[in-house]
């Protein structure tokens, strides 16, 4: 078989989350209240996610109108917690959500 | 006894008709007529009581779903219930028009099949002229549209070769999501298996080649990859165990622990316009048969491996051993493992046709 790289076209290459990206769910992708279980749930074709509250709070954030920094501030004030390890674990959490294409950025933040 | 927890997942097969016939369908061996579907007033009745049961997902599929007149009244009530819509479709039976009307309903997702990565092994396979130009047109409009789009990749003996063409096929198309799904060979498949099972190496060059392309592809597509199990050690978690948290619908009504149960002539189903969802999904006998591990035989249930695949495939080990409460023989720790490898002599694919029943292999 064929071991060649296919041609990957110029507008989907893979996103890099830095402090300044404003993150958004993919359009695929729902949060959601399942009000049944008493639990937040994220929906994506042949996939149900159970996000714990950290996660459930990030998420709820990602709207594409605040940045990772502003995103991460709140969070540690939220949590009373050191901002610059918050912003680190928000963005290892992210980049792993972008690489699984749940989440995506705005590229023109309003 | 065992904990029934709500299910999260529905297969609803609309209809058997279909513009395609492909030898793998995954519809049963007797195929039902219009006049048996359910009504849309049964749809509607049956999502509003899965969406109170806690189903979270409906996957709309066939036959070919997209020829219901009353699809964007089914994908509305979806909407209307919260439950994330995915339309499971060929793609070659609907207008732009259609789609946008499916999309205003509140379609979250399609997926689209194609039967080959190039037009002439889409034709070969689906028996449909033209079909893959149509296809194309019909991904190039969700992705307008702006509706998340998966290309399904139904993979056998006579496309395996064209795996990496169909990973360019989705990048260029601009689809989210590639599934690359081994034919599992149940009903039509089974019957037509000598003619559709790639060789083992044929198979492994393509676990290889898909390993290393998702990979390389990490954040740009992704690829689900279902592999075929025939020249598996252990069997696939299949359904993630019997009436774990899925069931299947048929066209006319009946309620079924995964799509392919059918095939286990000694099960019966209920169904949907003579009983209510719940009491199918908790008291059916169909469902309560093999859930949990007291169906188990001792060599399954004294597996250390019976959390994680449950036994494997009730359907494959009624179709290969003749006794659906069987190890699955996808496992090599079953007496019947070296029987999935013996193939019928290999003859022309036998077709779908709705209305006749095909000859025995």
């Amino acid at each position: 078989m064929l071991l060649s790289e296919p041609f990957v076209p110029r507008e989907s290459q893979r996103l890099i989350i830095g402090p300044d990206s404003h993150p958004v769910l993919h359009r695929h992708v729902r949060l959601r209240r399942d009000e049944i279980r008493g639990k937040w749930v994220i929906l994506a074709p042949e996939k149900v996610l159970w996000p714990d509250e950290i996660s459930v709070e990030i998420l709820s954030r990602c709207t594409g109108k605040i940045s990772v920094a502003t995103l991460s501030q709140d969070l540690a004030k939220a949590y009373d917690a050191p901002a610059d390890q918050v912003e680190a674990d928000v963005i290892e959490f992210l980049q792993e959500w972008a690489d699984r294409l749940l989440i995506r950025t705005e590229e023109t933040p309003s | 006894m065992t904990r029934i927890l709500a299910p999260l997942g529905i297969l609803a097969e609309l209809t058997h008709r279909c513009p395609l016939q492909c030898g793998y369908c995954s519809n049963p061996l007797e195929l039902l007529k219009a006049n048996r579907e359910l009504s849309t007033g049964d749809w509607i009745s049956t999502f509003r009581q899965a969406a109170s049961l806690g189903v979270l997902q409906v996957h709309l599929s066939g036959g070919e779903p997209t020829l219901r007149k009353d699809l964007d009244q089914i994908i509305a009530c979806l909407a209307e219930n919260g439950i994330y819509s995915n339309l499971i479709t060929a793609g070659v039976s609907f207008s732009r028009e259609d789609l946008s009307r499916f999309r205003q309903a509140g379609l979250d997702h399609i997926q689209i099949s194609f039967q080959g990565a190039l037009p002439e092994t889409t034709e070969l396979v689906g028996h449909l002229k033209g079909a893959h130009e149509k296809k194309r047109a019909a991904a190039g409009w969700a992705v307008d549209l702006g509706l998340p789009l998966t290309i399904n990749a139904p993979i056998h003996k006579l496309n395996i070769h064209e795996v990496p063409d169909f990973v360019a096929l989705a990048l260029e198309l601009g689809a989210e999501r590639l599934e690359i799904a081994n034919v599992q060979y149940y009903g039509w498949a089974h019957l037509n298996r000598a003619a559709l099972l790639p060789s083992y190496d044929a198979v492994m060059a393509q676990v290889e080649y898909v390993h290393d392309i998702r990979e390389r592809l990490t954040g740009i597509l992704n690829i689900d990859f279902v592999t075929p199990d025939y020249y598996a050690d252990y069997p696939k978690p299949c359904m993630g165990g019997w009436g774990a948290d899925a069931m299947a619908i048929t066209p006319d009504g009946q309620v079924l622990p995964c799509h392919a149960a059918q095939t286990i002539s000694s099960l019966t189903f209920d169904r949907v316009t003579e009983k209510s969802l719940s009491e199918i999904w908790h008291h059916s006998d169909a469902f309560n048969r093999y859930r949990g591990d007291s169906w188990m035989p001792e060599t399954c249930r004294s597996c250390e491996r019976k959390d994680i695949d449950f036994g494997g495939c009730r359907c494959q080990a009624f179709a290969v051993t003749g006794s659906a409460a069987e190890t699955d023989p996808a496992c090599i720790k079953s007496p019947y493992h070296a029987h999935l490898r013996k193939m019928p002599a290999e003859g022309p694919i036998q077709r779908r046709v709705i209305g006749k029943s095909p000859q025995p292999a």
